[in-house]
Order: C-alpha cells, then structure tokens, then sequence
C-alpha cells in the first residue's frame, strides 16, 4: 500500500509572539486552564495553556485528580490482595497490568510458571495489546472530529475481546485473572476455538479500517509533522512504548527483556522514522497487525499441562526480605513494579512505574508552537490513562 | 379521570386523553441528556453503554453533553477524589434544573475499594444529592441501562404539585450547593450537612 | 554487562567519593544497588550515562522510601562462663537505626540494551534535613517523578527546574507516604469495620447508653 506524499510542513514553528520595534510583546498571552472536565482529555486530566493567538507559548499538565493511592494501600494489604488493584490502575488493559504484578513478584520469591501458564499470558496479553491500540485509535480520530463512528467500529470488535475475557475470568474490564505461578484457571479447547475465530477474522476488520484513516486527507493534514519528538529528547526523558518507537528508537521489552515465553515468537517491532503523531498512529496499526501474528503462532503450539506451578504457596505468602524491579511491554509503554519486601504479608513499599506518568514529560516539549487543536491531537496520540498516571 | 375502557375506544379513533403532569413527565423522562463525568474506570462502561452493543441511545440519552448548560443528568462514573470533589459541586451547580444525578459505581456511592485513603471522597452523596445508585465495580453496561430506566420511572411517577413535587418547581429547596474548599488534610467541609447525615446507630 | 564490583571500582577510579557502597540483596532476583553519597549524584550520574561501556541512558523508575526510626535486632553467639563452664549464648544486641528518606534509581541502557544498575541515596535524617541532589539535569524523565516524590515523601530535591506538588492540591499540608502519616478523620459511616478501621470508626459511635 504506497502512501501519498507527506503534506508540506509550514514553514516555521517557531515560537514569535507579536513585538513592537523596542522588541517588548504587544497584547496579552492567554491562560487557559483546559480543566480536568473536558470532552478530549482522556479522563480528569488538565493543562495549563498559555496561548498567543492560537499558538502554545507554554503547558503545564496538572493531574492528580484521580490519586487513588494505590501505593499506600498496596502497603497494607497482602501480595495477593494487589492483584485485583492493579486491574483499575490501566483500566484498559488489566491483563498486562496483572502480568507486570505477578511477574514481579515471581522474580521476589522464585516461582516457577508452567508452560501453558506462559502461552495463555501472551494470548491475554496481546489480546489486551489489539484492543487497546484500537480503542485508542477510535478515541484519536474521535478528538479530531470524526465524532463516534470510529470508536463505534472500535468499541464493536473490543466488545468481542472483553466476551472473551468474561468468559474465562469472570469480568468484563477488571479480570484479576493472573496469580504467583501461573493463571487462576484454565481455558477450554472451545474458549481457544473462539479465539481463533476471532483472530482470524480481525484482520479483516482492521483492513476496513485502515482504508477509512491511513489515508484519509484529514488525518494526513492534522498528523503529519506535529508534535515531533526527536529522538535523543525521547530517550532522555523515559519515554517507553510506541512513542517511543516512533520516534526510531528500537527498544521493545519483548525483545530485549525476552520475559515469558515471547524469544519463542517471530514478530517485527515496527519503528517509526519522523517521530510526529502520523508515525505513532502507524506503529499502533503495525503493532496490531503482529500481535495477531503472534496470537495465530500462540494457539498453534499452546501445550498442555497444569496452568499453575503445583509448588507454589500462596497461602501465608512470606517473600524473604530483598527488593525487585519487574517490568513488561504494557501497550502503553513500560509498566514497572518495584517491591521492597521485609519477610511480612505486606510488602514494605510497593510501588507502580507508570508509563502514561513519564510519557507526559514532554507534553509541553511537544506542543510548543503547535495551535492549541494541535495540543489535544497531540495528547491523544500520547495514550494516558488517568488511573496509571494518578494512581 | 376517565376510566381505562373509554380512553382505549377514543385511542382507537385517533383521540388521546391524558392529564398534563403525565404528559410533562413522559417527555422529560424520555429525553434525559447525560453529560460526560467520567473520572474513571467506570466512565469506560458508560461509554460501552453508548456504543453499539449496549445502545443507550434508544433510551433517550441520546447525546451526551460536554457542556453542563446543556444537560440534565450527571453521571459521576469513577472515583471521586478530594482534589476532584469541588470540581463535581461546581459543574453540578452550573447544570440547569431540573437535574439528576447516578452514581455509578462502587467508588461514587461510598468510596469503593479505595475507601482507605487520603484522596479518596468517600461517595459523593456526601455533596450532592444521588438519585440513582448503581452497584458494581465496574458496574455492566446493562447495569446502567437499567439504572436510567429506573431513573425514568422516578420521573414518571413524580407529582408536580403539593408537598413533594420535584425540586426545581420547588422555590424553597436549594438546587446549589456550596462547593468545598481545599483544606490542609481535607476539605472544608469535609461533608454537607444539609444532605448527608452519618446513620444515628452502627450496625 | 560489567558486575557492579567492576563499575564500582571504575566510579572511585575516575571520581574520589568519600562513600560508595554496594547494599545487598538477598531475593532470588538479586539486584544489588550502589548507595552514592548524597551531594554527588549528578557527577556519579553523568559519569554512568557518559561512559563508553555502560552507557546509561534511561533512567526508567525514581522511587522513595520512607525508613523510620527503628531497632534493629542482631544475635550475636558469645562465649560467656556460666557456672565454670564455657557455653555458647545467643544475645540480642539492639542498635538504634535512624530515620532517613532514601530514593532508588533504576537505570538501563537503550543503546546498549542492558541494565539494570540501581542508584541509592539518602537522606541525613526525617525531619529538617531532606535535601538531595536532582538527577533531572542528567535523565529528564526524573522530573516528574522527583515531583512525586517531594510531594509525598517530602524530599527536597536540589537542582530540580520546577519542584512543586504534582499529585496532591497546592494547598496540601504534610508527606502522605510516610510511615506516620495520620489520614484524615471521615471515618463516621463504615458498615464494616475491623482491626484498624475499627479502631477508628469507634471514635464516631453514639456514647453507650447505661440502662
């Protein structure tokens, strides 16, 4: 599929408000607080906007309007007893957040995951991967205008992925489904065959949908060349995920960490060239397209076997004191666990690396001299989540 | 009032008879437009419930407003945090009367599984007045459907005169309420009095 | 990559310290940590990310940690006369551990995709002095999360381009994190209580009536 030539890029961003001839700004800049309650901000999420005519000057994100502290209650509460929290910390993808949880915690104490264990986290996982990415592309167009009909296409295949999820731990959103060594419980032979339908049949719907938006002149026109992150600035700042990769920085968890089974799958990790919205927009759609290859290679060769680790106990779970750093290639971006255990039920101090929290770091870098209908483009091309940055 | 056997036979020929408190609450209740207040996870089902599957559009809440000006019901769907609890009374005060509120979710009604913090408001029944309460974390799309449905019977059965007619034909029932001021641990007050009182006994 | 002894040694090499401890760490997982004084952790810090066979530059998670006051237990085996016969005895000699803030630096390496190499520093004490060096000039993605970390633990971070409340409201009195934080009294309605909750839900019960 050949692209059409990029749009040309005007001819400067840089930042000039209006100066008379002593070089001293006339007229007013104007702040704007884009509250916490705003169609376009992806939850209770605000920015300070200063604005010269339309141009961003300055941004300052506030958040906090969602501080659940998870952390402090993960201090009072057993190991197990987080699980089920780090579901509502990305309420999208709560598989992966589990994921993260249990393998920090295996790597604490020194559990073993049975093979198929393994098999059925990627399936989770990468499943979580196809919806997210594709709700989050439904919401993008949605900020840009294309009022609902994206995200009705979208919210229509993730409801075919969440029925999966319901019917295997019980819950839509909130699966709290992995457990210390393994997974809570097994998947049928008839949950795989409808896996496979489902996967076989997305790339159709992804085809459809890419023929709507990869080329379609609007998206074209308000993505290409805003919001570029070069890439020394990305890699400074902790950016993770497909912002990361967009802006042409090789750096996929999966491959380098290699965690669970994943060195056993052949998958491409696609990297991006410009680093602006259009290029993130794309890694997404090309991520999407390997997970489904990496789903059709998972339920080929899913073995048998017992789904949790038969020595396991998770009766008086005790860890010996020491600490860990665990993390996994969430979709939005490294999702890290750090546990300082002290030999107690409880955790001495849990703590949750955020990947939407340090993606925002330069939100303001980014839209510097964009118009301020760039900013919220911008921000959707970011992927927060309240939950995760808030926590 | 006309009995039920003569109202159908003049249905029957084209003629309908009906009192004027039904006819007002029949298209207030049909028509109810929610605004956006999602704070979080439960906003996600909210929007599952206005997508395809779960249509709620059909239901009346067809648009959902991003402008409090312009809607009649606020769902507070998510936990409502200290930070945010003035933000919620503000935006509830700009909505016009008459307005309803749902709270969805287990975080909106009492805190939810949070309810052990320092930022967590616990239930925003403690500002505002809910009429609707939905259980669930988070609760199903139909949960809510069925949450608005019973939202419609309320309006439907209201009287519009006498001692318990609804609050905006109401002159001498608040519709505002004061919005609470960041304190140094808490908010100032950490409750409204006038609408929320602790139960005089424990269970 | 190197293991930590060799990084150490190349750090002392090239920077005197007065301090540069490797803390254990007894889980399987096993990741030791560098414990770096505290006024020089921007040199410490640029040297890692400059350097050819290490290359740090990610910095991926900045974490505080409360530690508090506390006693710390060894036994200790000595020989004691007991009666004419020497014995064996097991005692328990207490020492006195004092409070501090400590935040932890996980770094890896993009180019080189190795990692990770853990970064300590401390705090001289809990109360008045809690200030560190910011690492943000080095890795920018400490910016927000030293934010965090002032806001809830309390640590003062010297250097930082914007330090102020990032998760709690501006008016915010107090370190939420920490060990001893009392969390504000709204505990009047609480259908099921127990253990602590209890406790405090007790606070707002209706006197009991003596019949």
């Amino acid at each position: 599929m050949s692209l059409p030539a990029a749009v040309e890029p005007p001819k400067s961003y840089a930042v000039r408000p209006k100066t008379d001839e002593s070089g001293t700004p006339i007229g007013e800049l104007l702040e704007i607080s884009m509250g916490p309650h705003h169609p376009s901000t992806h939850g209770v999420f605000r920015m300070d906007v200063v604005l010269d005519g339309e141009t961003v000057v300055k941004l300052k994100p506030v958040f906090g309007y969602l501080h659940r502290n998870h952390e402090k209650i993960g201090e009072n509460i057993s190991y197990l007893s987080s699980m089920p929290y780090t579901d509502r910390l990305d309420y999208f993808c709560s598989m992966t957040n589990n994921w993260a949880y249990a393998l920090t915690v295996e790597k604490l104490a020194g559990l073993a995951v049975p093979e198929r264990a393994e098999y059925i986290r990627i399936i989770m996982a990468e499943l979580t991967r196809l919806q997210n990415h594709t709700c989050l592309i439904g919401f993008f167009v949605q900020d840009m205008g294309a009022l609902g009909t994206p995200m009705m296409y979208a919210f229509r295949e993730r409801e075919k992925i969440l029925d999966l999820f319901e019917s295997v731990s019980g819950a839509r959103m909130m699966c709290n489904y992995l457990r210390f060594g393994g997974v809570r419980v097994d998947v049928s032979a008839a949950w795989l065959a409808e896996t496979k339908m489902l996967v076989d049949g997305y790339g159709r719907f992804l085809d459809e949908f890419e023929r709507f938006l990869t080329e379609n002149e609007i998206l074209l026109a308000r993505t290409q060349h805003v919001g570029i992150l070069p890439r020394s600035l990305a890699v400074s700042a902790g950016i993770t995920g497909p912002m990361l990769r967009a802006a042409g920085v090789n750096y996929d968890l999966r491959k380098v960490d290699k965690y669970g089974l994943y060195s056993r799958f052949n998958f491409k990790v696609p990297v991006g060239e410009h680093g602006d919205v259009y290029d993130r927009y794309m890694v997404r759609v090309l991520e999407m397209r390997e997970s489904l290859k990496m789903l059709q290679q998972a339920l080929a060769d899913i073995p048998a076997g017992p789904v949790v680790d038969p020595k396991a106990k998770l009766r008086g779970f005790r860890p010996k004191p020491g600490e860990v750093y665990g993390r996994v290639e969430g979709p939005k971006g490294e999702l890290g666990f750090y546990l300082i255990s002290d030999g107690s039920p409880n955790p001495y101090r849990y703590r949750v690396r955020p990947p939407s929290f340090i993606n925002l770091t330069i939100l303001e870098d980014m839209c510097l001299g964009h118009k301020i209908s760039d900013t919220v483009v911008i921000l959707g091309s970011v992927d927060i989540v309240l939950g995760e940055v808030d926590r | 009032m006309i009995e039920e056997g003569l109202k159908s036979e003049l249905q029957k020929q084209g003629v309908y008879v009906t009192t004027l408190e039904d006819l007002y609450n029949w298209g207030r209740a049909n028509s109810v437009w929610p605004l956006t207040f999602g704070l979080a996870c439960c906003a996600i089902e909210m929007m599952a419930a206005s997508m395809a599957r779960f249509d709620l559009a059909r239901f009346g809440a067809e648009v959902f407003r991003p402008s409090p000006r312009q809607a009649d019901l606020m769902i507070v769907a998510g936990t409502v945090t200290k930070k945010m609890a003035p933000l919620v009374v503000r935006l509830y005060n700009q909505m016009p009367e008459p307005k309803y509120v749902i709270a969805m979710g287990a975080c909106a009604i009492s805190g939810g599984p949070f309810k052990q913090g320092y930022n967590v408001l616990k239930g925003i029944d403690r500002y505002l007045p809910v009429d609707v309460a939905i259980p669930g974390c988070p609760p199903r799309p139909e949960a809510l459907i069925h949450a608005i449905m019973t939202l419609q019977e309320k309006i439907l059965n209201q009287k519009l005169t006498g001692p318990d007619r609804p609050r905006h034909l109401n002159a001498d029932v608040p519709g505002e309420f004061p919005v609470p001021a960041y304190g140094e641990h808490d908010l100032e007050p950490p409750n409204n009095p006038g609408i929320w009182q602790p139960p005089a006994s424990p269970r | 990559m190197e293991t930590l002894e060799q990084i150490k040694a190349r750090i002392e090499k090239l920077l005197p310290l007065t301090r540069l401890d490797i803390l254990p760490n007894e889980c399987p997982a096993g990741e030791r940590s560098l414990l770096v004084e505290a006024g020089r952790g921007v040199e410490v810090g640029t040297l890692l990310r400059d350097d050819a066979q290490l290359r740090l530059d990610y910095c991926s998670n900045v974490t505080g940690v409360d530690w508090p006051e506390s006693v710390i237990k060894t036994k200790v085996k000595k020989k004691v006369l007991v009666e004419g016969v020497e014995k064996e005895v097991e005692e328990i000699i207490e020492t006195l551990r004092s409070g501090h803030l400590e935040v932890v630096y996980h770094l890896y390496s993009m180019e080189l995709k190795h990692g990770p190499v853990v970064l300590r520093l401390r705090t001289e004490n809990r109360a008045d002095l809690t200030h560190l060096p910011s690492l943000t000039p080095v890795w920018r993605s400490a910016e927000f999360q030293e934010r965090e970390v002032y806001d809830l633990y309390g640590v003062i971070f010297d250097g930082h381009p914007d330090l102020r409340r990032i998760l709690m409201w501006d008016g915010f009195v107090g370190y939420p994190m920490r060990k001893d934080y009392m969390a504000p009294d709204d505990f009047e309605y609480e259908p099921t209580p127990h253990d602590e909750v209890l406790e405090l839900a007790k606070k707002h019960y209706p006197p009991e009536v003596k019949a």
